[in-house]
């Protein structure tokens, strides 16, 4: 038998001030604050989903958006931001290491667990900030933003082209992609069209909150926006880790006999891993 | 010298930075009631345009200032003060003014807990509800005026700084203080959520809590859902009017000049708000729900009837509360299918409703009831409750939803249904448990005669605004009377401002008698209402950890009143068993 307290189902209900879940108030309080954190994302990510669906294939393809690894030429289509997701999921599991050492009373055992957890963190934060600055700055071909005006598509329906981005198909920048599918295939233009629709348009590169040279703003509004939401808790995160790291160090832990605070600050980190698999999917997966 | 510098400290920590939750629950009540007042007096103002058209009033002109040249309210500055009067009657006098008071003077109280789990968190949380109070009532005095585009700040009015002159700096307060707010709500709810799981006293097992502490734990959960959806929708709101993002912002015109956004909808905002809006409305409901609970069974002197089914049915409203937003937005072009589905979810809610109202009625049914003022605006919430219930069956329903929708008939219903309702409940628990407050007993003759002049004049306010509503007249128009169609509908606004003077003046003996009680009322005896809760076995001058001794243990459910043997006799000879009594010989077999 272990010398922690174990839940009795029976009694657990009955008062006497014992926790229901055999947990503190404070980690108690941490789960529900992460009930309601989980509920703004929720939003967020709802939202993104109704304006997705709502322009179909005008919505950027993640893969033709997300291309470049630093240090590396050529077309490696998300493979960078899978590193990413790669090393926050492993700080993950150096947090559990450092949960399962402070269940031991292994000061050493969280510091170094703590530590590496940190780092990942850290990591993570920079790899953004690397994918966030080759996002806006974009590449170097650029995207032509129509003007105003309509668009007779094959099957005879109109659209209209204001604020519709078209790419070029290859380097040569001889012919433009429209955003409509037909046949499964995006609509390309060549020669005197396409210098009309030039002649109309305008050249845009890279991305920001009213542009996107890869396709719908809103794209570029939600990218920033949810993964900058996101990047702000794992800032938090960090933060948290560090200032209970030194916690560790000092020993406050080892003098109050449990590493609770580090089990809180873990099941934060979890779940803000856990955040980053749902936007990870819905924004570079589907 | 050190002492009295001990002293100054003492003061400092006893009566503002307080973390003992008695004077918490303390604060949140006189914030709640100050914003309130001022809510009130932004309603009769605007009943006084809408009953007199264009006519020059003193008080008006003193009372605005620049917003009323001449006496008659601006039209820019009446959208402002409607808005207003909804934000802080919804935020801040029924969700942290009722909540906030009521669950942290009860909850700790009634399970037997010294405090709060965190008393440092719920000083935050007063904390945080002051500045945002402080914050919303500054944006009153802002150029351009306070936020105009409702409470419900649709974009894009509120997305456009340049809109309306509303939209301007007032808009953006109007989102800062809402931010405060909405952090101040979200550490409340934890505590009270977290104190109710953990720190009951010995005995205090779930379904031996009274229904108010179920109704505030409730409440809690649907605030720790329903809030962040609110923070997420300010939030793209927010970047919307900073950062010139298009969440919901399509092409749009302003004074012949295109604007650079594209692509979004304000159909977002209004599904991402009303997924709080809605639940919203239990928050504001459930904490008066289960405070008429506990004082309509103590005051009949009946055991609850259905002290489970209570539990349900709120459970039941908490759960529904949250997948029926879209009965708000029937009219956006929803699809009908979609529209059906809503419409069926809402009218649901009837029945865990219905349930509630049955068992207070029953507990009434031949009770030996005590009509203090608790008990009065206690069955008058169940009258509201009532009366505003059976139109929300109007209104539910699509296919008659878009009939009345944004019209007066929907003023009429949310006021009576929620706005009533709570108020009552409020009210209710301020009379009931003013002896644990203050310590001292409030008038029952004034009180008497404050809930009749209420209950009067709120029907009299809001029962012919169906009528109105039914009769096509939208709600917040400035005035009525520019329009031929309205014209033989004037009378009818006259009556509504009038009565709203009067409900108006009739809050005066409230405040009267609470502050003239708070200070010289006589001293309140141990347990007035010969309850049976763990809350009247506290001492009457309040002191920190609430017991002077060890926390009593419960043996028993809280609603033991008139119990009988078998020969006819009370059981313990009095006709309520407290909380506290060990089982007699007889009860043992019985089930608790």
């Amino acid at each position: 038998m272990s010398s922690s307290v174990s839940l009795d189902k029976n009694s657990a209900w009955e008062g006497n001030n014992k926790s229901p879940f055999n947990a503190g108030y404070g980690k108690l309080m941490m789960w529900f604050f992460l009930v309601s954190d989980a509920l703004t994302f929720t939003g967020f990510l709802a939202s993104y989903g109704f304006y997705r669906h709502y322009y179909g294939s005008m919505w950027p393809t993640a893969e033709n958006v997300f291309t470049h690894f630093p240090f590396m030429h050529g077309n490696h289509p998300l493979l960078f931001v899978a590193l990413m997701t790669f090393i926050l999921i492993m700080s993950s599991v150096t947090m559990v290491l450092a949960v399962e050492a402070g269940h031991r009373m292994d000061k050493k055992g969280v510091t170094i667990w703590m530590l590496l957890t940190i780092v990942g963190g850290a990591i993570f934060l920079s790899s953004q900030a690397w994918e966030w600055s080759h996002f806006i700055h974009g590449s170097e071909l650029g995207a032509i933003e129509l003007g105003k005006g309509t668009f007779t598509m094959p099957d005879g329906s109109v659209e209209m082209t204001k604020g519709v981005i078209a790419r070029w198909a290859d380097d040569s920048k001889q012919t433009l992609l429209l955003p409509w599918k037909d046949a499964g295939q995006y609509i390309s233009v060549t020669g005197d069209n396409m210098k009309e629709l030039l002649a109309n348009g305008k050249e845009v590169f890279g991305a920001n909150l009213t542009r996107n040279e890869y396709g719908h703003p809103l794209f570029a509004d939600f990218f920033f926006f949810i993964t900058g939401f996101h990047g702000t808790h794992v800032l938090s995160g960090v933060v948290l880790n560090i200032i209970i790291f030194f916690n560790v160090i000092m020993g406050t832990y080892q003098k109050r006999g449990h590493y609770e605070m580090v089990e809180k600050v873990g099941l934060y980190w979890h779940f803000v891993d856990l955040v980053w698999v749902f936007v990870f999917t819905f924004f570079y997966l589907i | 010298m050190s002492t009295h510098h001990h002293h100054e400290q003492d003061f400092l920590f006893k009566y503002i930075f307080s973390t003992d939750h008695k004077m918490i629950s303390k604060q949140f009540l006189i914030t709640g009631f100050i914003m309130g007042f001022i809510g009130m007096i932004m309603s009769t103002l605007f009943r006084l345009q809408l009953g007199w058209p264009g006519e020059s009033f003193w008080i008006v002109d003193k009372l605005l200032g620049s917003w009323a040249e001449n006496g008659v309210m601006a039209p820019d500055k009446y959208l402002a003060l409607v808005t207003m009067h909804g934000t802080i009657m919804v935020f801040f006098l029924l969700t942290a003014g009722l909540s906030g008071t009521f669950s942290n003077l009860l909850i700790p109280l009634q399970i037997g807990a010294r405090d709060m789990a965190s008393g440092f968190l719920n000083m935050l949380s007063y904390w945080f509800f002051f500045v945002s109070s402080v914050i919303m009532l500054i944006s009153l005095g802002v150029e351009g005026g306070a936020a105009s585009a409702g409470w419900t700040i649709y974009p894009p009015l509120s997305a456009l700084p340049q809109a309306i002159p509303g939209s301007g700096l007032g808009m953006t307060l109007w989102l800062i203080s809402m931010a405060i707010f909405i952090i101040s709500s979200l550490l409340g709810s934890l505590n009270y959520v977290v104190t109710i799981l953990n720190l009951r006293t010995k005995g205090m097992t779930m379904t031996r809590m009274p229904l108010t502490v179920w109704a505030f734990l409730f409440t809690a959960l649907i605030g720790i859902v329903s809030f962040p959806v609110l923070l997420s929708a300010a939030i793209l709101l927010i970047f919307d009017r900073s950062f010139g993002t298009s969440f919901y912002l399509s092409d749009i015109f302003i004074g012949g000049q295109v604007l650079e956004y594209s692509g979004g909808s304000p159909i977002l905002f209004e599904h991402l708000f009303w997924f709080l809006g809605h639940p919203e409305v239990y928050i504001v409901l459930l904490p008066s729900l289960g405070i008429t609970s506990e004082i309509i069974s103590t005051m009949s002197r009946k055991p609850i009837f259905g002290y489970r089914a209570m539990i349900g049915s709120m459970l039941a409203i908490a759960f529904l509360s949250t997948i029926v937003w879209g009965h708000h937005m029937f009219v956006t072009g929803m699809n009908p299918f979609l529209g059906a589905v809503f419409t069926f979810t809402t009218l649901l809610i009837a029945i865990p409703s219905a349930v509630k109202v049955f068992n207070y009625l029953t507990t009434l049914w031949k009770g030996n009831i005590k009509f203090s003022p608790a008990t009065l605006f206690s069955i008058g919430l169940v009258s509201t409750f009532i009366s505003g219930g059976l139109t929300g069956l109007i209104l539910g329903d699509s296919a008659l939803d878009i009939n009345v929708h944004d019209t007066y008939f929907v003023v009429g219903h949310f006021h009576i249904v929620m706005g009533l309702s709570a108020v009552f409940g409020m009210f209710a628990g301020v009379y009931h448990w003013f002896p644990k407050l203050f310590g001292r007993m409030m008038d029952n003759k004034i009180g008497s005669i404050h809930f009749w002049i209420t209950i009067v004049c709120s029907y009299g306010v809001f029962f012919p605004m169906h009528f109105l509503g039914l009769a096509g007249v939208p709600r917040r128009y400035y005035t009525n009377s520019e329009f031929p169609l309205f014209e033989n509908l004037i009378d009818i606004n006259v009556v509504i401002s009038t009565f709203a003077i009067v409900i108006a003046f009739g809050q005066l003996l409230f405040l009267y008698n609470f502050l003239y009680s708070a200070l010289r009322g006589p001293k309140a005896p141990q347990n007035p209402w010969d309850s049976n809760s763990l809350e009247w076995t506290t001492p009457v001058e309040h002191i920190h950890g609430n017991w002077p001794g060890e926390i009593p243990e419960v043996h028993r459910w809280p609603y033991d009143y008139s119990k009988v043997d078998e020969s006819g006799e009370f059981v313990g000879g009095n006709d309520f068993i407290p909380q506290t009594t060990p089982l007699f010989q007889n009860e043992k077999n019985e089930k608790h």
